[in-house]
C-alpha cells in the first residue's frame, strides 16, 4: 500500500489532481463540475420564479428581467439541469467513482479515455459558459430547440449562442460516449475473481444499463444536431418548410433519445437508492433478479414511446395509441421496482441516518413523478395538460428526485470512501428535512397551476385574464423555491466542513457488503491492497450463519451455522 | 381538484375531464397505498435492540409474488386507462364530424390571424374577412379549425374548451371543436414561439346563436 501511495505523491499535482487518469479524481472533477452547474442552474431557476411570481419587478440581486431574458433562462436551466448537472453528478461522478471499485478492479478498463472523457465535458461546460456572453446572449429556443425556432436566428434573436448550444451538447455527448465505453468495459472485462453478472451490485446494472441506452439513442440526435447547425449557419433546410424540410423530423430524433435520455439519468438514481435501502434495512434487497429484469424491460420500451411527447404536434392522431399504450405500460416495470423497493423493508431492521432518509424521500418524490406520469402519457388528457405546468411539476418529481434526492443520498452515504470523512448528520437531516418540505410545496404549487391551465415557459402570467386568479398560487411557488435553494445552505457548509474536520471515517463505516467497502478509506491508487475474490452477492444481509448482520461480498467463507 | 380545473366549456371537454378524474382516482388510490405501507413498514420495522430483520430474498417465485401480483393489478389498471382513453381520443381526433362553420388560423409571431370565409363558404374569395386575434362562433354548432403557421411551431390552446393543437409552418392541421356555452374566452399560444410567446394570445367569443346572426349580419351587410 505505502508503495501506491508514493506513486501518488510522486506524481506530483497535475498528474496526480488535474490531468489525472484515476477514476476517483475524474468522479470527483465530475461532481465538482455538476455541483457548479447545479449552483448556476439553482440561480437561474431563482431569477425565473422572481419573475413568475413578481412580473416584471426588479429581481433582488440582479434586477430586471425582459421577456427576452426570461427565454433565455427557460432554455438554459433546462439544459444545465439535465446535461450538466444530472449526467455529470449521476453518471460522472457515481459512475466513475463506484463500478472500478464495486466490481473489484484497479481502475477504468482505459484510463487514459477516462481522462479524456472529463476534459472533452470541461470544454463542453466552457463553451456553454461562453454561450452566455456572446452577442445576443445564451440560447433561448427551449432544452428542446424546437426547429423553425431555433434554426434561423431571427426568430429568436440569438445568433452565435444557439450555435455553442448545439455545439457544448455535442462535446457532452462526446464526453458521456467515450464514458460509457469505459463503464461496459471494465464491467464485462475487469469483475474480480468470483464476481460474476448476477453478484454485481444493482448499481452497476443501473449504471451499464444507461450506458447502453445512451449509446443507442444519441446517434439519431447527433444527426439531427448536425442538421440543426447546418440549418442555421450554412443555409440548409432540413427543418425549414420553405426549402422543403419539415420541423416534425427534428421532434422525432430528439424525443427518440429524450426519453431513453430520462432513463440514463433515473437508472443510476434509482441504482443509488437500491444500494442504500438494503443497508439500512439489513436486509437483502428484495427480488434482485426481478429487478434486473425490470430495468431491461423499460430500457427497450423506452424506445417505442417516444412520440407521446408529440401527441397534439400534428402527428396522425392515429398513432398516438400504439405510443399512448406503451408508455402507460412502461408504470409496469417501475412499479415492480418500486414494490421491490417497498418489500425490502419489510421486516428489515431500519435506521434512518441522512442517506437513508434521502433514499426514502427519492422513493416518495419518484412515486408521485411515476404516477402522474399516467396523466401525461393519456392521450386526451395530454391535450388539456401538455406544455402547462403539470408537466413541468411531472419531471421535476421524476427528474429531481433523482438528480438531487438520489445524489445526496449518494454524497452522504459515500462521502466517507471518497473523501475519508464522515459528514455532519445534524446537518444532513435537517437539510434532508428542509429539501424534502419546500421541494413538494414549490412542485405541488405546479401541479395545480398546470390543472388551471398555465402554459409553460410564459414570463407573466398576469398578461392572461384566466390566469390571473391562479398568481397567489404563483407567488407560493416562488417564496417556497427560494426557501428550497437556501434550504441548500447546510449540505454546502457541511460538505466543506466534514472535508476539513469531519470525523475520520473507517474502511466500513455503514457495515455494508459491496466491495467498495473492503478498500481503505479513502482508496489510494489502485483501489485495493489485493485484488478481493468474491464468494456470494451484495446483499447478504442478516444471513442467518453469521453473528453480525452483514457478510461482505469478499470475506472468504461462512462460518457453520448455530453460533 | 375541479376547482383548479377550468370550467368546461365544449361537448368534448367533458369526456376529457373524466378520464383525467379516473386517473387521478387510481393513481391517487396506488399513491395512498404504496405511500401507507411504506410508513407503516419504517415505523414497524424501525430497528430495535434484539431485533434481527428477516434474511429473504424474494427471487424464487413465491415470494416475488408479493411484487408481481401487485404489479398484475398496476397491468390491468393500465389497460382500463387505455381502453377508456382510446374512447375518448377517437371521440376528439379522431373522425371530423361535419361542420357548420369553417375558420382558417394562422400563427405568426406574436398573433393569431382569423380568417373567415363568408356568406360563400369558399376561402380565397373577395368576402373572406380576417381578424387579428378575433374568434367569433356560434354555441351549439361544430366549429372546424384549419391551423398554419407563417413561422415557427405554435400551439392553439383553447383551455376552457379542452382544445390544444400545434400549428406547423409547412403543413395545414385540422381541429374543431363545438362550444356549449356563450361568453369569451381565451386563445393562448401554448409552445414557445420567441420572446414574444408569453403575451400572444386571442380571444374566442361564443355567442347565443341568435347572436351570432348579429354579428355576421354586422361584418357582411350585404348577406
Amino acid at each position: 500500500m505505502s508503495a501506491r501511495v508514493e506513486v501518488e505523491e510522486h506524481m506530483g499535482f497535475w498528474r496526480g489532481y488535474v490531468f489525472s487518469t484515476d477514476h476517483k479524481t475524474i468522479a470527483k472533477q465530475y461532481l465538482a463540475i455538476g455541483l457548479f452547474w447545479a449552483i448556476v442552474g439553482g440561480l437561474l431557476a431563482y431569477l425565473m420564479r422572481w419573475q413568475l411570481a413578481y412580473p416584471d419587478t426588479e429581481v433582488p440581486g440582479w434586477g430586471f428581467i425582459g421577456a427576452d431574458f426570461y427565454t433565455m433562462l427557460v432554455t438554459m436551466h433546462g439544459t444545465i439541469m439535465v446535461f450538466f448537472v444530472a449526467m455529470p453528478i449521476l453518471l460522472g461522478a457515481f459512475g466513475n467513482f463506484l463500478i472500478p471499485l464495486m466490481v473489484g478492479a484497479r481502475d477504468m478498463a482505459f484510463p487514459r479515455l477516462n481522462m479524456l472523457s472529463v476534459w472533452t465535458f470541461a470544454l463542453s461546460s466552457l463553451v456553454l459558459l461562453i454561450s452566455f456572453f456572446v452577442p445576443g446572449g445564451a440560447a433561448a429556443a427551449g432544452w428542446t430547440g424546437y426547429p423553425p425556432l431555433s434554426a434561423k436566428p431571427i426568430y429568436t434573436g440569438v445568433d452565435w449562442g444557439l450555435n455553442l448550444w448545439i455545439l457544448a451538447l455535442a462535446l457532452e455527448f462526446a464526453s458521456f460516449l467515450m464514458g460509457g465505453v469505459n463503464f461496459l468495459t471494465t464491467t464485462v472485462n475487469l469483475r474480480a475473481p468470483g464476481l460474476s453478472m448476477l453478484r454485481l451490485p444493482l448499481l452497476v446494472w443501473m449504471q451499464i444499463t444507461a450506458a447502453v441506452l445512451f449509446m443507442l439513442s444519441v446517434g439519431p440526435l447527433i444527426a439531427g444536431a448536425v442538421m440543426l447547425l447546418m440549418d442555421r449557419v450554412v443555409g440548409t433546410s432540413f427543418y425549414l418548410p420553405e426549402g422543403g424540410g419539415d420541423p416534425l423530423l427534428w421532434q422525432h430524433l430528439f424525443w427518440f433519445f429524450g426519453h431513453p435520455e430520462v432513463y440514463v439519468i433515473l437508472l443510476p438514481g434509482l441504482g443509488i437508492m437500491l444500494e442504500i435501502l438494503p443497508v439500512f434495512s439489513r436486509k437483502p434487497i428484495f427480488g434482485y433478479r426481478p429487478i434486473i429484469y425490470s430495468t431491461i424491460a423499460a430500457g427497450i420500451l423506452s424506445f417505442v414511446v417516444w412520440a407521446h411527447h408529440q401527441f397534439i404536434s400534428g402527428l396522425d392522431p392515429r398513432l398516438a395509441m400504439p405510443f399512448s399504450i406503451t408508455t402507460i405500460f412502461i408504470s409496469v416495470p417501475f412499479a415492480l421496482m418500486v414494490f421491490a423497493m417497498i418489500a425490502t423493508l419489510w421486516r428489515g431492521s431500519i435506521s434512518f441516518p441522512t442517506p437513508m432518509l434521502f433514499a426514502l424521500g427519492t422513493l416518495a418524490v419518484f412515486l408521485v413523478g411515476g404516477l402522474t406520469g399516467v396523466f401525461n402519457g393519456s392521450a386526451p388528457v395530454d391535450i388539456y395538460i401538455h406544455d402547462t405546468y403539470f408537466v413541468v411539476a411531472h419531471f421535476h418529481y421524476t427528474l429531481f428526485s433523482v438528480t438531487f434526492f438520489a445524489a445526496f443520498a449518494g454524497i452522504y452515504f459515500w462521502f466517507p470512501k471518497m473523501f475519508g470523512r464522515m459528514m455532519n448528520e445534524t446537518l444532513g437531516k435537517l437539510h434532508f428535512w428542509l429539501t424534502f418540505l419546500f421541494f413538494n410545496a414549490v412542485f405541488v404549487a405546479m401541479f395545480l397551476l398546470g390543472l388551471g391551465g398555465m402554459m409553460r415557459r410564459i414570463a407573466n402570467p398576469m398578461q392572461y385574464d384566466f390566469l390571473q386568479p391562479l398568481q397567489p398560487m404563483n407567488v407560493f411557488a416562488t417564496i417556497a423555491s427560494i426557501l428550497l435553494l437556501l434550504g441548500q445552505i447546510p449540505f454546502v457548509i457541511n460538505f466543506f466542513w466534514s472535508l476539513v474536520a469531519g470525523e475520520v471515517a473507517e474502511r466500513n463505516p455503514w457495515q455494508a457488503n459491496t466491495l467498495e467497502w473492503s478498500a481503505p478509506s479513502p482508496p489510494p491508487h489502485g483501489n485495493f491492497e489485493i485484488v478481493p475474490v468474491v464468494y456470494r452477492g451484495p446483499y447478504e444481509y442478516s444471513h442467518p450463519s453469521v453473528p453480525e448482520d452483514w457478510l461482505p461480498q469478499d470475506r472468504p467463507a461462512v462460518p457453520t451455522a448455530g453460533v | 381538484m375541479s376547482s383548479w380545473l377550468p370550467e368546461s366549456v365544449s361537448t368534448y371537454g367533458g369526456d376529457i375531464d373524466a378520464i383525467f378524474y379516473l386517473i387521478y382516482y387510481v393513481t391517487g388510490a396506488w399513491f395512498v397505498l404504496t405511500l401507507g405501507v411504506t410508513i407503516l413498514f419504517l415505523i414497524r420495522y424501525r430497528r430495535r435492540e434484539g431485533r434481527r430483520a428477516t434474511y429473504v430474498h424474494g427471487n424464487t417465485l413465491a415470494q416475488s409474488a408479493w411484487i408481481l401480483v401487485p404489479g398484475l393489478i398496476v397491468l390491468l389498471m393500465d389497460f382500463w386507462i387505455d381502453f377508456r382513453s382510446a374512447e375518448v381520443w377517437a371521440k376528439v381526433m379522431g373522425r371530423m364530424p361535419s361542420s357548420d362553420l369553417r375558420v382558417q388560423v394562422t400563427a405568426k409571431q406574436f398573433n393569431w390571424e382569423m380568417v373567415y370565409p363568408g356568406p360563400d363558404g369558399q376561402f380565397g374569395t373577395a368576402d373572406d374577412l380576417q381578424l387579428e386575434n378575433e374568434l367569433h362562433v356560434p354555441a351549439g354548432k361544430v366549429v372546424r379549425v384549419t391551423l398554419k403557421s407563417k413561422d415557427v411551431i405554435h400551439s392553439f390552446f383553447l383551455p376552457h374548451v379542452r382544445l390544444k393543437q400545434d400549428a406547423v409552418p409547412g403543413r395545414e392541421i385540422e381541429a374543431w371543436f363545438e362550444a356549449t356555452k356563450p361568453g369569451r374566452y381565451e386563445i393562448p399560444c401554448a409552445e414557445l414561439c420567441g420572446f414574444g410567446h408569453s403575451g400572444m394570445k386571442g380571444w374566442l367569443t361564443v355567442h347565443p346563436p341568435d347572436e351570432y346572426q348579429k354579428w355576421v349580419k354586422q361584418r357582411w351587410p350585404s348577406s
